[in-house]
């Protein structure tokens, strides 16, 4: 495999709708920012780029099949080759990772991964409705299909095998919000309180409405090129920073669709398949885990993500990273729930199973510059969601996943100031982060890392 | 105080429209304008009927309309699924059907839905679990009933329950749903 570069991007502000624009004239907002930001006009890049990966997770909320191929026309990519990825919520992450693939096999020099949902286009519980039919419909949806309440089931059980609170999860929607006051492109930002996360309505015990993130129409798209795809890019005029940002690691995992199918393994078979070389290698950890088991913990049980863990093995190993926490400068996760994030610190080894609560709390994940008006016991270590993840910036499926990649790109560049008129969000001298991508209760997931050279 | 709504639903519905204000002529100066025009939003409905087909499962379906509970079990191994499953995720073989209608089951998490998905707003508040059974390696989601949806506590989880069927079925998996064992039948 070729090194891949992660040059530019942009980011259609999320919004509840945009019914000022059809979805492609949205997608072109985000990919007339990312020519812009190499310094090169439409018709140069178009003579440059060799194709494109396209996504979008719902052909019910489009009401418009092949949908991809209306984007690649409207972007005046025609013939260029070009196909349509979709996996639920991961969609934007695993487009990211198709164009990877097509750039590093050799079989493009530049390759556009571009992004988007409109979910604006029914009521909000009609778009429930078309998300939980992204769940069994023979068994699972007809119980009572609601997203929020199959992640509120995983809440209870995290609750009852670790003991982790409601107000613990409350700390990651507090970070989120307050982290996205300094991002322009946040659909919600807000300063509030635990209280105010505890207070706000109920929708599935334990999970309230400032738990959950929203729908929004928007796009994303991401430019990843090969080291001939940069020398023709910058001999056709464009102006791309140093130091390069690369793809150093891609993994994915999956899981089965029904939750209540999932696997419960015993101890074994967890520290065997399924563990981080750290913890294999930590006799504590070990002793920790036996201990878990004995009262009675099963992995993954409805509680945790193997997809996530799997992926995240894979894309480490990948980038040789053998401590996350310390090693990820970031990590743009898939929160759309806040104890979703807290089940990914876990996934993503960033701290044990059943360690996510106290983690959210700790302060480890947060930002140094930011006031969250809570007393934090740690100094920030690893900031995740830095850009205010889901829950603030909004979650326009398919366009989702990108917009991680866009904001892990300007991270690594050290232009946040730039792109989000603001630098609280800067992440001092990041060197190396992930963004994560997930899909309904844990099937599909997607971590790739990415690293600034030099 | 848990806070009050302060914005009604959006909701869909409205008036029909027979023409909509345009330029009376398409002189440069009037197109150009066309520029600064709001967006027009029609509504479009969708409503289809599908032939769904239960396949390989529909002896499941079957089962809960006669008030039996069945699961797939790998003739060999023994692992056991609460849903149906045609096949054995670890040997690629063939399942064999059991009866779990008088299994002992417990819960193993719930939540409570205080909204949901367009179809089930009128079921609101409800009650989601998934129950573990004896002998049966994985859950199975189903509607948990003879619980108080104004009082969730933890406590729940690990509630022993039993399966109760529907006297008129749907063939649906809502069919079958359960309620605590303790209460009356």
């Amino acid at each position: 495999m070729r090194p891949v570069y992660a040059i530019s991007g942009g980011v259609s502000k999320f919004a509840k709708a945009r019914p000022d624009k059809t979805f492609q004239a949205v997608i072109k907002e985000a990919y007339d920012y990312a020519i812009e930001d190499i310094g090169l006009d439409f018709p140069t890049f178009t003579s440059v780029v060799d194709g494109s990966v396209s996504s979008y997770f719902s052909d019910h909320f489009a009401r418009q099949l092949m949908a991809g191929i209306m984007a690649q026309d409207y972007l005046g990519l025609c013939p260029k080759p070009g196909h349509r990825v979709e996996g639920g919520g991961a969609t934007g992450g695993i487009c990211f990772q198709e164009a990877w693939k097509s750039v590093a096999s050799g079989h493009m020099d530049v390759c556009v991964a571009y992004g988007f949902e409109t979910m604006s286009h029914v009521e909000t519980w009609k778009g429930n409705e078309f998300i939980a039919l992204a769940s069994d419909i023979s068994f699972d949806y007809p119980v009572g299909g609601f997203y929020s309440g199959y992640y509120a089931m995983m809440v209870t059980r995290h609750m009852k095998e670790f003991g982790t609170t409601p107000e613990q999860l409350a700390h990651v929607s507090v970070k989120n919000y307050n982290n996205a006051l300094y991002n322009s492109y946040a659909q919600k930002s807000q300063r509030i309180s635990i209280k105010d996360v505890r207070n706000s309505p109920m929708v599935a015990w334990p999970l309230t409405r400032l738990d959950i993130c929203v729908m929004s129409d928007g796009a994303a798209a991401t430019i990843l090129c090969s080291e001939e795809g940069l020398k023709k890019l910058e001999a056709a005029g464009a102006k791309i920073a140093r130091p390069l940002v690369k793809v150093t690691g891609i993994g994915r995992g999956t899981d089965m669709m029904r939750m209540a199918d999932r696997p419960h393994f015993d101890y074994e078979t967890f520290m065997r398949d399924y563990a981080t070389p750290q913890e294999q290698n930590s006799d504590e950890t070990k002793v920790y885990y036996k201990k878990l088991w004995d009262h009675g913990t099963r992995y993954p049980g409805v509680h945790s993500f193997r997809a996530g863990r799997t992926a995240g093995n894979m894309a480490y190993k990948h980038a040789g990273i053998k401590d996350p926490l310390h090693e990820l400068d970031f990590v743009e996760l898939h929160d759309a729930y806040t104890s979703s994030e807290i089940q990914t610190y876990e996934d993503m080894g960033l701290c044990r199973y059943g360690e996510g609560g106290p983690f959210a709390e700790s302060g480890k994940a947060f930002l140094p510059n930011v006031d969250y008006g809570l007393k934090l016991k740690d100094k920030p270590v690893c900031a995740v969601n830095p850009s205010g993840g889901l829950i603030a910036c909004g979650h326009p499926v398919g366009a989702t996943g990108l917009m991680q990649g866009v904001f892990a790109i300007w991270q690594l560049q050290g232009t946040i100031k730039k792109h989000f008129k603001a630098d609280q969000l800067q992440v001092k001298n990041a060197k190396r982060g992930a963004i994560h991508s997930h899909a309904g209760t844990g099937t599909y997931v997607s971590i790739s890392v990415l690293e600034r050279e030099g | 105080m848990a806070k009050l709504p302060s914005r009604r639903e959006e909701t869909l519905g409205g008036y029909i429209v027979h023409g909509i204000p345009f330029p009376v002529s398409t002189d440069e100066e009037s197109l150009e304008f066309l520029k600064k025009m709001a967006p027009i939003q029609i509504e479009q409905e969708y409503k289809i009927t599908y032939l769904h087909s239960y396949g390989q499962d529909s002896p499941w379906f079957a089962a809960l309309t006669n008030k039996r509970l069945l699961a797939s079990r790998d003739p060999e191994s023994g692992y056991t699924t609460a849903n149906p499953r045609g096949a054995d995720m670890f040997s690629g073989a063939e399942t064999k059907w059991i009866d779990i209608t008088n299994a002992p089951a417990k819960v193993h998490a719930f939540t409570v839905c205080y909204f949901g998905s367009e179809e089930f707003l009128p079921d609101c508040p409800f009650v989601l679990a998934l129950i573990e059974f004896e002998g049966v390696n994985t859950l199975l989601l189903t509607r948990l009933m003879g619980v108080d949806p104004a009082a969730p506590a933890l406590d729940w989880i690990g509630m022993e329950v039993k399966p109760r069927f529907l006297r008129n079925s749907k063939l649906k998996p809502t069919d079958v749903y359960f309620a605590p064992a303790s209460s009356e039948q």
